[in-house]
């Protein structure tokens, strides 16, 4: 005699496709998934609390390790809502280097996602040509801020220093090759008929669910909804770049597979506009009580050591105020609200960060499901646990 | 931005009791309301301003300063208008729980359990009001003000070089 009872079965922490700390309590009837209860947490290093506690400058750091796959995106976000407290301008330059830095970004996260979705699946060699092209982002972080992941880079008013001469060229020679690359993951994964057995179908939400569950990036435009805050709410003068918006029609994995390879051809079209008009000039508004003076300037004079001591120690007063800015990360909505009461700490300090509210939606997508296939779900959501756990 | 404006004289308009202030700050709108509307005035922004999605749900605490302790803090963007709107309702220390917004916007599951779970405000008629990020047995609420950093019962950190 059969038996049907519902057996409940323990996915993660230590699993290796959950991709973090992850664990999945998941009711399942035989194979099939019945209910998923994501329980997360296990990252929690408490960003919020620890933000209120330090200057607008310590906290930056603090940025960069939450989707520690898009470091500089993540400081952009940061960066550019203390900004909007602040007032201040920033110099031409030093917001086009933000913005070839935060498309980067997206490149490498799309490439980490795509890298670890296929290897969920069974295509382990999309995994070793993703990440050989990752690695030239890796470079270039390296290259312009010495880290290559906790980048650090950018400070209230523009960047912490200006990129070295080789920048341009290794970033043009690699928006010029990816496509290329993208052709070869194509050609391994899109008419593969393993692939699409597997993500055909798989995780499908409506248009209407994906809003109402708050989904944001590539999974919401994958369901059909034409929605990039890098076109629709611009920041950082995104809107003098041209690109397309990508959508899906099935709303399934298959869709958001697509939208992303596709965002990733739109990015590098936004990096080569934007080395277009990268022009010598400074990379550092001219703000002193925010701004840290030159490095010539607080190794050769008394004033320079003390301004640079002073914002150090002390930090910079923000004016009071409340501010909510999200940017388009790679996995969607990225906000920060920051709450100033006239001091230089944040009174508080709060991150709306995409996975989380993203995972919402894994037992929409997964219910009636093989459990295999929740394997995929996780994968097409792109979830990064840093983020979620903050 | 026009469209935010128009939502602003709408609820003027439909809740002019309720709302305790409503105000501009760095081009952004912010409309307090009293904590007894704060449901009918999430429905009807989703279905007469078309703000149909519920971006973000948290919350501040005000410890010592003048008014409730705590803030409730809604961000509602429209993805048709792309446009955005920030709802705020006080919540007293005495009273400390809300109306959960989770019959409006699905969204605001996660996201008020991670309020509940921080800073121990309570939401009637939630669906699922457990701790999300800290342990169940959790004593405390970390993300109040009169919280340590350091946790309770512990030794303050007193920095590197002290």
């Amino acid at each position: 005699m059969a038996n049907t009872e519902i057996m409940t079965v323990n996915m993660g922490p230590q699993h290796p496709s959950t991709h973090g700390v992850l664990q999945l309590v998941v009711e399942l009837d035989g194979e099939t998934i019945v209910k998923v209860d994501p329980v997360i947490g296990y990252l929690h290093r408490g960003v919020e609390k620890l933000s209120e506690y330090r200057t607008y400058h310590q906290t930056l750091p603090l940025t960069d390790r939450m989707d520690y796959l898009a470091p500089m995106s993540n400081n952009l976000g940061y960066i550019l809502t203390v900004e909007k407290l602040l007032g201040i301008e920033v110099p031409e330059r030093a917001r086009v280097i933000r913005v070839i830095m935060a498309e980067m970004a997206r490149l490498q996260s799309h490439l980490v996602w795509l890298a670890t979705h296929a290897l969920d699946i069974g295509a382990m060699t999309v995994f070793i040509y993703a990440f050989r092209e990752r690695e030239v982002v890796m470079e270039t972080y390296e290259l312009i801020s010495g880290a290559r992941m906790t980048s650090n880079f950018f400070r209230a008013g523009g960047l912490s220093q200006d990129v070295p001469p080789e920048f341009e060229k290794k970033v043009r020679g690699f928006v010029a090759s990816l496509p290329g690359y993208i052709d070869t993951y194509e050609g391994l994964l899109t008419n593969n008929p393993i692939w699409r057995k597997r993500i055909v179908g798989n995780g499908v939400i409506s248009a209407e669910d994906a809003t109402d569950i708050g989904i944001t990036g590539p999974a919401l435009r994958g369901s059909g909804v034409d929605f990039d805050l890098r076109r629709d709410i611009p920041y950082s003068g995104y809107e003098r770049y041209t690109f397309a918006v990508p959508t899906g029609k099935n709303c399934d994995s298959f869709d958001r597979y697509q939208v992303r390879l596709i965002e990733m051809r739109e990015s590098c079209k936004i990096i080569e506009q934007a080395l277009n008009e990268l022009q010598p000039g400074p990379v550092l508004a001219d703000a002193p009580q925010v701004c840290y003076p030159p490095k010539e300037s607080v190794y050769n004079s008394i004033e320079g050591l003390i301004h640079h001591f002073k914002i150090a120690s002390e930090g910079y007063p923000v004016p009071e105020g409340e501010v909510f800015l999200s940017i388009e990360n790679p996995k969607g909505e990225l906000g920060y609200y920051i709450v100033s009461d006239g001091g230089h700490k944040p009174y508080r300090m709060r991150v709306r960060p995409p996975s989380f509210v993203n995972l919402q939606a894994i037992e929409k997508m997964s219910k009636g499901a093989m459990i295999s296939d929740l394997v995929a779900v996780i994968g097409t959501l792109d979830v990064v646990l840093g983020e979620i756990d903050r | 931005m026009a469209d935010t404006n128009r939502a602003v004289e709408k609820l003027q308009g439909t809740f002019a009791a309720s709302l305790v202030e409503v105000k501009e700050d760095r081009g952004d709108w912010i409309v307090t309301v009293a904590k007894e509307a704060i449901i009918p005035v999430l429905a009807f922004l989703k279905n007469e301003c078309a703000f149909t999605m519920l971006t973000d749900v948290t919350a501040v605490d005000y410890l010592g300063k003048p008014g409730d302790r705590f803030v409730m803090v809604y961000q509602l963007t429209s993805v048709l208008h792309k446009d955005r709107i920030r709802i705020k309702a006080p919540v007293s220390e005495a009273d400390c729980r809300i109306e959960s917004a989770t019959q409006v916007f699905a969204s605001a599951n996660w996201l008020e359990r991670e309020v509940y779970d921080l800073f121990g405000i309570s939401f009637d008629k939630h669906p699922d009001l457990r701790r999300i990020l800290m342990t169940p047995d959790w004593v405390g609420y970390p993300l109040r003000k009169d919280y340590p950093l350091q946790g309770p019962d512990r030794e303050p950190y007193k920095g590197r070089l002290s």
